[in-house]
């Protein structure tokens, strides 16, 4: 695994995936550089989450590769993937709803770790993990609910605590999958300055369908249907495509 | 409250021999056995969500091992001990790669037939075994001199190993490795993302309770200073994940609650009742109907609801 130099964070080449006869992904092709803002946009069943899923490494992909910062990582695990800089939010919320927001977190933080493997020391001795769980927490605003179960916060409080998972891990590459899914109006502008507060080391791919918050996100916008890259480009010019208008809004 | 509770606990633990009869730290000896054995299971089952049914390869081959080295080989009992030790490790990481290319269901029954195995082996090659006869008349081993041939000598070597064991497995679970299990087990996909290696995790999950296994499996051969290839079959196996489950599975203290109530249930019950695996079917049916979690987890939740 020697690092290899490359002008982009995350590479997409002829991107393959079917399930049976069903072709999701139709060889697509997407290049993405340190520190882009990308939304990807598309109806419903256009294949979204399937890339998404590709990139993290939880589905194979048929024909085509994937390089993070010019490695080739199309056979990595998705434990491999991240310990490359890579990151991701779940539409559907993925959290250990038993244990506390602070544990969610750690283990954010504990998975890039070597002490992960350590087995003959509590995990609570390791003060530091506590105190930069809780920095994160408070960096989403929920440092006040840091020893509460999952199981005991609002929905869009889960939301925020997907975030803080993934954003603990000082990720180089960030697949955020709907994180407004299902939020209220003034949780929608918290997530949003939230995501707009990222460091700009990090490239945010965001798939998203309330288009008013996440154009204002994003620098560039793929469009994708039937699993094809449609348009893709600078936010504006996807904007005013006339295919966009025609496969997404409708008109 | 905690502390005095334990301190208790460990006070009558340890003086146990000064009032109670042979029978009863012959009996007390025998759960800790089982305890330790259970807690073992737990590793897998209760935070591991590997639900095994045949945790009793890793007692009866490291039984098996000692009792032949030092009855039909010669060996002295360290040796025989530590090949013992390291033999049913080994054996654990090789069932591990088997019984990990599935989960759930398909891992249950994986563990259940590498077990079967073990036990038509150990009925088989009776050449090497002695089949159905069992391997009698062996020796009780002489830690650091002491002699552990009476019963509460064996009880207070027992106690102390199985405390070690106890420590050993719960700083484990709380431990950063026992966390990502923990994750492993609720949410593999998320753990994965995150960066973590849930078959790595799982299989030295394995390894480690094939071992603790194995140590139990140590003493259970020194206690009954006899061993029969029914130690390896399914109903010992069955045994301990009903102890497990009933006590309360991913608890520190369940197994060991569980594994008491089964031997006490055999030894009692059964001098009675012919019968007396009905009578165990039907207390486990009351627990998880009553207490749906085991008895501990049961316990407390009353305890808390008690002191509101």
């Amino acid at each position: 695994m020697t690092p290899v130099t490359s002008n982009h964070a995350l590479e997409l080449i002829g991107l393959k995936k079917a399930f049976g006869g069903l072709v999701v992904t139709q060889n697509i092709s997407l290049a993405i550089r340190p520190g882009e803002r990308r939304l990807i946009i598309g109806p419903n069943g256009a294949g979204k989450t399937t890339l998404f899923n590709q990139i993290s490494g939880d589905m194979r992909p048929n024909a085509g590769q994937i390089k993070l910062f010019g490695t080739d990582v199309t056979s990595f695990a998705p434990y491999q993937r991240a310990h490359l800089g890579l990151s991701r939010t779940y539409q559907i919320i993925t959290l250990f709803s038993g244990d506390t927001l602070e544990h969610n977190v750690t283990l954010g933080l504990l998975g890039l770790r070597p002490s992960r493997w350590q087995m003959w020391r509590p995990l609570s001795f390791y003060g530091d993990l506590a105190t930069e769980a809780r920095r994160t927490l408070d960096a989403v605003g929920l440092l006040h609910l840091a020893d509460h179960p999952v199981s005991d916060i609002a929905y869009g409080e889960k939301r925020r605590v997907e975030l803080a998972m993934a954003m603990a891990q000082k990720p180089r590459v960030l697949l955020l999958d709907e994180p407004l899914a299902g939020l209220s109006d003034t949780e929608r502008s918290t997530v949003k300055s939230l995501i707009a507060a990222i460091p700009r080391e990090t490239a945010v791919i965001m798939i998203e369908h309330d288009m008013d918050t996440a154009l204002d996100l994003a620098e560039t916008v793929t469009l994708l249907n039937y699993g094809r890259v449609i348009v893709d480009g600078d936010r504006d010019s996807v904007i005013a495509d006339e295919r966009t208008r025609e496969v997404y809004l409708g008109v | 409250m905690k502390w005095i509770a334990a301190a208790l606990l460990a006070a009558l633990l340890v003086a146990l021999p000064f009032f109670a009869g042979d029978f009863y730290v012959n009996l007390a000896s025998q759960i800790l056995i089982a305890a330790i054995f259970a807690l073992s299971l737990n590793l897998l089952v209760g935070y591991g969500g590997m639900t095994s049914l045949g945790h009793a390869s890793y007692l009866g081959v490291a039984a098996y091992i000692s009792a032949l080295m030092t009855s039909r080989y010669g060996w002295g009992h360290g040796p025989a001990a530590l090949l013992s030790i390291l033999g049913t490790t080994a054996m654990a990481a090789f069932f591990g790669l088997i019984a990990l290319r599935a989960s759930g269901l398909g891992f249950l029954m994986i563990t259940l037939a590498l077990s079967q195995v073990l036990w038509g082996l150990a009925y088989r090659i009776s050449d090497v075994t002695n089949g159905d006869n069992g391997i009698a008349g062996l020796t009780r081993p002489m830690p650091f001199g002491f002699s552990i041939d009476s019963a509460a000598s064996f009880y207070w070597f027992a106690l102390i190993v199985a405390w070690f064991a106890f420590l050993m497995m719960t700083v484990f679970v709380s431990s950063s490795f026992g966390s990502s299990l923990k994750g492993v087990r609720d949410q593999p996909r998320r753990m994965a993302a995150l960066g973590f290696n849930p078959w790595m995790i799982r299989w030295i999950t394995f390894i480690y309770a094939g071992f603790w296994g194995g140590i139990a499996g140590l003493l259970y051969v020194y206690y009954n200073k006899y061993i029969h290839p029914t130690s390896l079959s399914t109903t010992s196996s069955a045994e301990a994940l009903l102890g497990v489950i009933a006590g309360g599975s991913g608890t520190p203290g369940g197994p060991v609650v569980g594994a008491a109530l089964v031997l006490l249930l055999k030894n009692y019950v059964s001098a009675y009742l012919e019968r007396w695996n009905m009578l165990l079917g039907l207390v486990f049916l009351f627990i998880v109907l009553v207490m749906p979690n085991g008895i501990v987890p049961g316990l407390s939740r009353l305890l808390r609801r008690g002191s509101r």
